[in-house]
């Protein structure tokens, strides 16, 4: 089929940056969308044009490097999906697609596509852990849980970390993300000890990241590849208003 | 000629690493301190490796090419991973796995290593555990675990089908809360471009900032190399696209030897190639073959579609030529089994190189919940590349490879042939000898670096507390700059015709085809010359896009494809002089009547660790196996 990709360049991120318009012929269905991109680029070098700057990795969308903002919505139409799993049969001939970074104040552009979510790893530093040193772990049937918490909790910790809530919300509120984090160790009975403290520690650093408010609008949880439910936002909230007033 | 020497300790199999560990030398807390490591990757064995070494006081710098720790390859493993816990009561000990592994890896592992892997592997699971990794767990609270690829008990642990995942999201953020006690520093998309010696010792590396394109300069007492496998020598690989042999290259090319580069593993169940544009290939977990049930048709160029097919027309090949082992026979002969019944002309789906993976029967046994429950996530992703619903249509599957059980040599401390210099993870050749078992990657990995290195690199920092951090402007630093910019510069100004992807497809063609599944003298000795014929026409007519000083991800590949070409040539040289069949090495020549490896204890049960010679090619030198316990056997699954 051919395609009309209408794609953000942007050259650093000083640049302005802008949308250029390319015609794209012959794409398979089979291809995804990440490897479709591959096939412009390749014709872009042999024409002797700088390729188009995009992440991505694992192309199995678990590592979450890859982040396409596809016809107005992150990883595009597809549900519970990522660019990299997102593939072209989900178009038609004759589409134009418009392709951009996401757009964040907490995500930076880097070059063209490739944004820079370093944020989320100081997120992830201020508290996102338990603190158990090598070693000093107790056998692991100490611990039973019951499988309902532990299949929740595993629900928060699928998270890949890609940033598609923040840059579908009209906030551009980290707080799926967070959320994800907090829950997931609230759930479970070793991540008591740190349990406030974690709360308000990455919740202090989402916002000094310049990431906005929740209002939950709940677009997040409709554009997040893992399908992350903001019920978890809703326990997020919870641990940090009971944490403020234990503090 | 140079003696390797593996440094295994003496004494019984059972006490080595005990007896190692209360004898090493140790660094007191008040010298660690003043001591640097750098650490390069930040999969599970990096990440693990970074986190505990800085816990333990040293100070570390970690590396990784990727936007953040977390997207490490380790990240998309599927499965589980293996632990010696014998929670279900079904026989399983320390010994078990370690003659599990022994024998999965065909001999020709060291045992003392892989005894010891499987002595920590339970620590792994409780470390874990404690980090709120979630592992699937039964309705009384306690963990699930279940049935891999050459075993007969149910030792690995999961979680879904994204066990790396979690393990990996435990590991990077044991290494975050060092990263925010300013134990451990991180830089992310940089990559290591060389690495830096001073009178014999490592003592540093040459980085790139892929965000601006300026080099660094970084000292470390000691450097760990974690860089991961070099499966994508095949261009089409389950690994990600950015995995790559550079780290490790750049070392061999200083002196580490490299072991048993010909190891690599084919996976038997992966989502067959679709077409010319394709980048990678997607792994369907090994953990599926216990409910799945592998079959092609009976007769040849069949049309129908499978659910028409009659039971008594199905072949169940696995089933049928591995009854006690059945659809969960090791990668290796599961891979050669499916291309067998493909070159018969048997093979499924347009390309007719693909046969059948079945959960007719399971979802008829257990009921769709259940099997939805444990593979969900699979059938979905399965579903979003091919457009097929597994839980109508058996799966199409076909061998890719998967993971490459070579690696620098090491020793039993995983210190490379260069002082200070250590390989951890799947870099290092040690502990899967010529095939490795299901659910023993994340093992090995986590092993290595929770469990072993900071034990092990104790003994040589011991030596190193009066050496002060060495300035980065000693003139082998520059000498080490100046080398990889004017590598970076040779490669920009070649100017030529083609993309870099067009040639190292070209050489993955090369590789899959001479040096896959099946090699013999013939296709390997043409697989040399066509390699050493493309990598000229590389070098003359490469086309790198942009600038050497700005983000240029043409550019990072053109790097990584370099390294590849000249690592391809060793894996062909290295299968070549192995005239026997063993795990994922299978030479045509050497096999049994009935299509089995055929193994040659008498004289190939040694580590082929390469020594490379500058302009000169390569030495072959021999570390001799000796099996004590785990004495060679023909490896039966029948």
């Amino acid at each position: 089929m051919n395609l009309t990709l209408k794609v953000w360049r942007q050259k650093n991120k000083y640049d302005k940056g802008g949308f250029v318009i390319y015609p794209m012929e012959g794409v398979s269905h089979e291809m995804s969308f990440p490897e479709m991109f591959d096939v412009l680029n390749e014709r872009l070098i042999a024409k002797g044009e700088e390729p188009i700057a995009f992440d991505h990795d694992c192309r199995e969308g678990i590592c979450g490097m890859c982040s396409m903002f596809i016809n107005g919505r992150a990883h595009g139409p597809q549900k519970g999906t990522t660019t990299c799993q997102l593939h072209m049969r989900h178009f038609k001939d004759g589409d134009t697609i418009v392709v951009e970074p996401w757009r964040a104040k907490g995500f930076p552009v880097i070059k063209d596509l490739v944004i820079d979510r370093s944020a989320f790893d100081r997120i992830m530093s201020a508290g996102g852990f338990i603190s158990a040193n090598t070693g000093s772990a107790q056998d692991a049937n100490n611990i039973p849980i019951p499988k309902k918490n532990a299949d929740e909790a595993f629900d928060a910790a699928s998270c890949i970390g890609c940033g598609a809530c923040v840059a579908s919300c009209k906030n551009s509120s980290a707080m799926l993300f967070v959320a994800a984090k907090v829950s997931q160790l609230a759930l479970l009975p070793q991540g008591q000890v740190e349990r406030r403290d974690r709360a308000i520690n990455m919740v202090k650093q989402m916002d000094g990241e310049g990431f906005g408010n929740c209002t939950n609008t709940g677009s997040c949880e409709a554009d997040c590849p893992k399908q992350i439910s903001i019920l978890h936002i809703a326990r997020l909230n919870r641990e940090y208003l009971m944490a403020n007033i234990l503090e | 000629m140079i003696k390797l020497n593996s440094k295994t300790p003496d004494g019984p199999l059972e006490t080595k690493w005990t007896v190692y560990r209360s004898t090493v030398p140790l660094v007191s807390p008040s010298n660690k301190r003043n001591l640097e490591i750098i650490v390069i990757g930040s999969g599970l064995a990096g990440a693990s490796a970074s986190a505990s070494l800085a816990e333990l006081g040293y100070k570390v710098k970690c590396f990784c090419f990727q936007d953040s720790a977390r997207r490490a390859h380790s990240i998309a493993a599927q499965g589980g991973i293996n632990a010696a816990k014998n929670y279900r009561n079904d026989g399983d000990s320390i010994y078990r796995l370690f003659y599990d592994t022994i024998k999965g890896g065909d001999y020709r592992a060291r045992e003392g290593n892989v005894y010891r892997l499987a002595e920590v592997s339970a620590n792994i699971i409780d470390q874990c555990v404690a980090q709120g990794v979630p592992f699937a767990r039964e309705y009384g609270g306690l963990l699930d675990t279940r049935s891999f690829g050459g075993t007969q008990v149910e030792r690995t642990f999961y979680a879904r089908g994204q066990t790396g995942q979690q393990l990996l999201l435990g590991a990077y953020s044991a290494m975050m809360r060092q990263v925010g006690t300013g134990q451990l520093i991180m830089f992310t998309r940089h990559e290591i471009l060389d690495i830096v010696l001073i009178d014999g010792n490592v003592r540093g590396i040459i980085a790139r900032d892929l965000v601006t394109g300026q080099l660094e300069r970084h000292f470390g007492h000691a450097v760990i190399l974690a860089s991961g496998g070099y499966g994508n020598v095949f261009y089409l690989s389950t690994n990600a696209m950015g995995c790559n042999v550079t780290a490790i290259w750049k070392a061999h090319r200083k002196g580490a030897f490299f072991g048993n580069p010909c190891y690599t593993q084919i996976h038997p169940t992966c989502i067959p190639v679709s077409g010319d544009h394709q980048s990678k290939l997607t792994l369907m977990s090994e953990g599926l073959r216990n409910d799945g049930r592998i079959w092609v048709p009976k007769i040849k160029d069949e049309t129908r579609k499978p659910n028409e097919i009659r039971e008594d027309e199905r072949d169940y090949y696995l089933e049928r030529r591995y009854p006690a082992f059945g659809n969960l026979v090791p990668r290796d002969i599961a891979s050669r089994a499916a291309k067998e019944r493909c070159d018969a002309g048997c093979g499924v789906g347009t390309s007719k190189r693909a046969v059948f993976l079945d959960f007719r029967d399971s979802i008829k046994r257990l009921g769709r919940n259940v099997v939805e429950a444990k593979y969900g996530n699979l059938f979905e992703m399965y579903e979003k590349i091919t457009g097929e619903n597994p839980y109508q249509v058996p799966m199409r599957i076909y061998p890719a490879a998967h993971y490459t059980m070579g690696g620098l040599w090491v020793d039993y401390e995983l210190s490379t042939t260069i002082p200070g210099l250590y390989c951890i993870g799947e870099a290092n050749f040690s502990d899967h000898g010529a095939n490795r078992l299901g659910a023993s990657a994340l093992m090995q990995g986590l092993a290595d670096g929770y469990f072993v290195i900071p034990y092990t690199i104790g003994n040589y920092l011991s030596k190193e507390i009066r050496t002060k951090p060495i300035s980065t402007d000693h003139e082998e630093f520059s000498k080490a700059e100046k080398n990889v910019r004017e590598n970076i510069s040779r490669l920009m100004s070649v100017k030529g015709k083609h993309s870099v992807d067009h040639f190292h497809k070209k050489l993955g063609k090369i590789m899959w085809d001479k040096c896959g599944m099946g090699r013999n003298e013939k296709g390997l000795a043409e697989a040399i010359s066509e390699i050493k014929n493309l990598r000229d026409e590389f070098w003359k007519d490469v086309r790198i896009p942009g600038e050497a000083g700005d983000f240029n991800p043409e550019l990072e590949k053109a790097g990584r494809v370099a390294d590849f070409l000249e690592l391809g040539e060793l894996i062909c040289r290295d299968a070549l002089q192995r005239k026997e069949s063993c795990g994922g090495h299978f030479r045509e020549e050497f096999q049994t009547g009935e299509g089995e490896a055929k193994r040659d204890d008498q004289n190939f049960a040694y580590v082929a660790a390469w020594e490379f010679k500058n302009g000169n090619g390569w030495e072959m030198h021999k570390e001799e196996l000796k099996f004590e316990v785990a004495h060679p056997t023909q490896r039966s699954y029948k």
